[in-house]
């Protein structure tokens, strides 16, 4: 047993040492990465929000927050993030429920706690939360979880699921439960299980539409093909294909999209942000924003592929999946391969918490990495 | 050993973990592939289409308005209905200068000045391709527009439906009234009680009575036709048209099309237009509600509330000027009477105290008790007076109900106690709404001792006091019923317990198909522990009252060939000093007291049930009896001819 553990802590640290600056850990491909796609962003949010200085500025300084909570957080080691995790999750919990009762309502929804000097969404913390609650519980217990472990980890996943959906943040909801649900597949989930219970869930859709009233059955069916309405969600749809579309493989250049500018484009400067990059720099801006995104996944996997032990390398993985979901959810939307659920585009569109949240699952992955040689027993 | 087996297992675990980590990887990869598959299908392949697109070509949506729903009387008569005019609509999305625009249609007389701002207002709460409607336009109104129409990008007559109310006044309260949506009504749809994309192309909404409450029913669905048309306005595509290939529309073909609007359904009330005439009629220069209910199923009948108003007057777009001027008539002719107005019930609270009395067991109904026109509580000095200063002599619970003598009721309030008496008559529908299929309706006050001491902040008014008991004995005080309640719990005594829901709507015919769906009576708490030889004691007493000689209805009721069961009440509107006489003419006519009175006939086999109240018109038994009378005849006896 010693002459294994003593190779699994020497081996890698001293490969991994000049990463780490007199003491202090920042992932330099991580953080150089989220600086490139932010300049991308703001140049793109300039234009989206008519050449407002203001609204940029605010992203800026929303940047530096999230940047300070990415250089605070990396400097923890997992070890520390492990214990406090179950009271990190419980506390999002207890929070999630505080906004439920005694939320602000923004936008027809409750999501926001009034801290008296800001507001936030207690929903977004989950985002990172759950992930770690389930890495937690996985690696005091052996992989891949056994069938009574499984339903105390659908649990953690559900309860905050179900509280997000009920305010009603479809969006938040859906990112939540993915990083869940990635995080137990990463977990190591056995392949008969996953087949079994995606074979009870499609035998379930007959069933569960044979209950629905006409009107929930109208409501899914817009809601799965957007365009079948085009007085309701569908003209969003309409509208941003047209820019995408029209954008070609250069697109009409910087401040020249006439979709967005003419204010055809709903919530070009949140959810839609996508689609206005598309408009004015075409495919190739498109497919640079891409490369730039798959360079933070694959060195999120990668972290997690090096990490060592359970609790980092679930966390690890299953932080850089969510944000490929993220990523998905977003373009596919935009674009109409998707639903319309309400998911900015990560580090791009304008909004606060989430680019928080996100900095923190950054620096979460940074720390793991920057960390290692101490995780020796 | 134990160890080896761990060590084994770390492996074996992170192994397991880089599997699913590679399968994972593949999947992301996958999709990936998708995704950038699909940008490249619209950015690339179908580039030039959609560059078209954005260029002065642009898909426009037009959403088709569906068809309004009808309301029928119980009898098939049309009480609202759909007629066509022109409508100046405006597409926000395709005006250049809505400034601009909007004061040239002033200068033409085609749009009033005076809205300027709140049509400014309602069209930036709209969405880009929403139509908005401006005006109503006349014949010539709209000849004047169309010489004109091409100074006017964005700008637009279309053929619409107005609402209009045939029977105008005499259905304003009944069935109430549409009027153009409104920046309110959008925060509304925001809150998701209604679906704004379903009113993208309406421009009325139930705004009172039956058209607001049956709002959704009466809607439909709106449906719409999408059109490529080109930076000169000219149509190269249309989804109505057959597929006609101009553009290149491979892109669009699955999803450009067209969805027709589904009508709304029917509705029919069980509303008698004709009774309601004669009500109307009836109530001609009063200030009041009438309110007849059918006791077997809780069928309103006929609902006046006076004075009326014309409700097309909201459907074509009032003016603010009119509005304010209806607003503010003294005689409040907007206000809905018969369900909000809340009048103190006066001696028609007699026959429900009287049946509690009985039920408690307080009083003994064959004993007589002496009227000497005054009532003294015992270790008080106020004199609570009867009606009839002189006295009524020696009364019994009978005698007490067919002469309206107070003196026995304060007795038999006191007997009761406010408990028992406020228990009894919210479980016969007083001091809570009746749940009628319409909005606005109050719930009147049936006071208890917590009732008393939450409404009252000094302590020492916060108890409730005997005298309190003896004047709810004859409805005066706090307690306040509305005409609906009364009429409702008629319906009550009518029936001997039986209790319905009054409802205005019967059935719902569905705009496509005609098929009709009755909905059942919806029935209440049954008062079944009340015995039978109550009911009837009661019922004889409210014969009575129109029937003997002493009766304080027999003159309006004289002569009828059916029996009626009625109760007369007079409520006083302001309090007169110990020693004051009531003189009906020094009184200012505002301060006279109000005349109430409730029937159902024929008592034998009801088949109405009636409340009327008439604000300032002297005791019940002249005006108010009078009222009911026609409304009884004319049910009953088919006769009043028919109306307008």
């Amino acid at each position: 047993m010693s002459s294994s553990s003593i190779n699994l802590a020497i081996g890698p640290a001293t490969v991994l040492r000049p990463l780490r600056l007199r003491g202090f850990v920042m992932d330099a491909p991580i953080i150089l990465t989220v600086f490139a796609i932010c300049m991308l962003g703001f140049v793109v949010l300039y234009s989206a929000a008519g050449e407002n200085e203001t609204l940029l500025l605010r992203q800026a300084a929303r940047f530096a927050v999230a940047v300070f909570a990415f250089a605070i957080i990396a400097q923890v080691p997992p070890r520390m993030l492990r214990l406090w995790t179950p009271w990190i999750f419980s506390v999002s919990l207890g929070l999630l429920l505080l906004v439920e009762f005694r939320g602000v309502t923004g936008g027809g929804a409750q999501r926001w706690l009034d801290l008296g000097f800001a507001r936030f969404q207690p929903s977004e913390i989950m985002k990172v939360a759950v992930p770690m609650m389930i890495a937690w519980f996985m690696h005091e217990r052996t992989l891949p979880p056994t069938f009574k472990q499984l339903l105390i980890l659908l649990l953690f996943i559900c309860a905050p699921t179900f509280l997000i959906a009920l305010q009603p943040d479809l969006g938040t909801a859906i990112l939540v439960m993915a990083s869940g649900v990635l995080t137990v597949l990463l977990a190591g989930l056995s392949l008969r299980l996953i087949l079994a219970l995606g074979a009870i869930s499609l035998g379930s859709i007959p069933v569960l539409w044979n209950y629905m009233l006409d009107y929930q059955r109208v409501r899914v069916l817009t809601f799965l093909d957007p365009e079948s309405d085009p007085l309701g969600a569908g003209y969003n749809i309409i509208q941003s294909k047209i820019a995408l579309g029209s954008g070609g493989l250069f697109g009409k250049g910087w401040l020249n999209g006439t979709q967005a500018h003419l204010e055809f484009l709903p919530e070009r400067s949140t959810d839609f942000i996508f689609a206005v990059l598309g408009e004015e720099f075409g495919l190739l801006g498109l497919l640079l924003l891409l490369v730039l995104y798959f360079v933070l996944i694959g060195r999120g996997l990668y972290i997690a592929a090096q990490a060592q032990d359970t609790f980092t390398r679930l966390l690890a993985g299953g932080l850089s999946l969510t944000f490929f979901v993220y990523v998905f959810v977003n373009a596919g939307m935009v674009c109409g391969l998707l639903p319309i659920v309400g998911v900015p585009l990560p580090l791009v569109s304008v909004g606060g918490t989430s680019m928080v949240t996100l900095m923190a699952g950054f620096g979460i992955l940074a720390a793991i990495h920057g960390n290692r040689k101490l995780l020796a027993p | 050993m134990n160890t080896t087996v761990r060590l084994k297992d770390h492996w074996k675990e992170q192994r397991l973990f880089l599997s699913r980590l590679f399968a994972i990887g593949a999947i992301i990869l996958l999709l990936t592939g998708v995704l950038i598959w699909r940008l490249f299908q619209l950015q690339i392949v179908e580039h030039q289409f959609f560059a078209d697109l954005s260029q002065g070509n642009r898909l426009r949506i037009e959403p088709l308005p569906p068809t309004r729903g009808l309301i029928f009387d119980r009898n098939g008569l049309v009480l609202a209905e759909n007629l066509p005019d022109w409508e100046l609509i405006i597409i926000p999305e395709e005006i250049i200068d809505l400034e601009e625009s909007l004061q040239r249609l002033e200068e033409l007389g085609l749009v009033d000045p005076a809205e300027h701002s709140s049509l400014t207002e309602l069209i930036r709460s709209h969405r880009g391709f929403e139509r908005v409607r401006l005006a109503n336009l006349t014949e010539a109104q709209a000849a004047r527009f169309a010489a004109r129409r091409h100074h006017f990008p964005g700008v637009d007559i279309q053929e619409g439906l107005v609402r209009n109310y045939p029977f105008g006044k005499l259905t304003g309260h009944a069935v109430g009234y549409v009027a153009r949506i409104s920046p309110s009504d959008l925060d509304e749809f925001a809150r998701g009680s209604l679906d704004r994309s379903d009113y993208a192309a309406t421009s009325l909404i139930g705004r009172s009575g039956i058209e607001r409450s049956y709002e959704t029913v009466l809607h439909g669905s709106v449906g719409y036709r999408q059109q490529v048309v080109n930076a000169q306005g000219r149509v190269l595509f249309d989804s109505t048209v057959s597929a006609g290939d101009v553009l290149r529309l491979e892109p669009l073909q699955g999803s450009i099309e067209t969805r027709w609007p589904i009508p709304g359904d029917n509705v029919v009330l069980g509303l008698d237009i004709h009774l309601q005439s004669v009500a109307q009629r009836a109530m001609d220069g009063f200030r009041g509600a009438v309110v007849a209910i059918d006791p077997a199923t809780g069928d309103v009948l006929a609902m006046v509330s006076a004075p009326a108003f014309d409700p097309n007057l909201f459907s074509v777009g009032l003016s603010s000027e009119d509005f304010r001027a209806l607003n503010s008539d003294p005689d409040k002719p907007l206000f809905h009477r018969a369900l909000a107005g809340n009048y103190p019930p006066g001696s028609t609270i007699k026959p429900f105290l009287g049946l509690a009395a009985l039920h408690h067991e307080s009083l003994e109904p064959e004993r007589r008790d002496m009227c000497p026109g005054y009532f003294v509580l015992p270790g008080y000095s106020h004199r609570y007076r009867d009606w009839k200063s002189q006295g009524h002599g020696p009364v019994d619970l009978h005698q007490a109900i067919v002469e309206s003598c107070d003196v026995y009721f304060y007795k038999l309030a006191l007997g009761l106690g406010i408990d028992n008496i406020s228990v009894f008559l919210r479980d016969i529908g007083f001091g809570v709404e009746t749940g009628i299929d319409v909005s606005g309706e109050n719930s009147g006050l049936v006071p208890t001792r917590e009732w008393k001491q939450s409404q009252f902040s000094a302590r020492e008014d916060q108890v409730w006091f005997p005298g309190e008991t003896v004047i709810t004995g004859i409805g005066q005080g706090f307690m306040l019923a509305t005409p609906l309640q009364l009429a409702h719990a008629t319906a009550m005594l009518a029936t001997g317990g039986q209790r319905f829901q009054p409802r205005l709507v019967m059935a719902v015919e569905n705009g496509t198909t005609g098929k009709v769906v009755e909905s059942d009576p919806v029935r209440l708490n049954v008062m079944s522990n009340i015995d039978e030889p109550h009911w009837q004691e009661i019922e004889e007493a409210m014969v009575g009252v129109t029937e003997e000689s002493q009766g304080t209805g027999r003159v309006a009721m004289r002569g009828t060939p059916y029996f009626v069961a009625g109760k007369t009440g007079t409520a006083q509107v302001f309090s007169l000093a110990q020693d004051q006489e009531y003189d009906e003419e020094a009184i200012d006519e505002r301060l006279r007291d109000h005349g109430l009175f409730i029937a159902y006939a024929p008592s034998d086999n009801p088949a109405i049930a009636v409340a009327v109240v008439v604000e300032n018109g002297g005791g019940g038994s002249t005006t108010a009896a009078t009222v009911a009378r026609k409304v009884l005849d004319a049910y009953l006896l088919g006769e009043g001819d028919v109306v307008q």
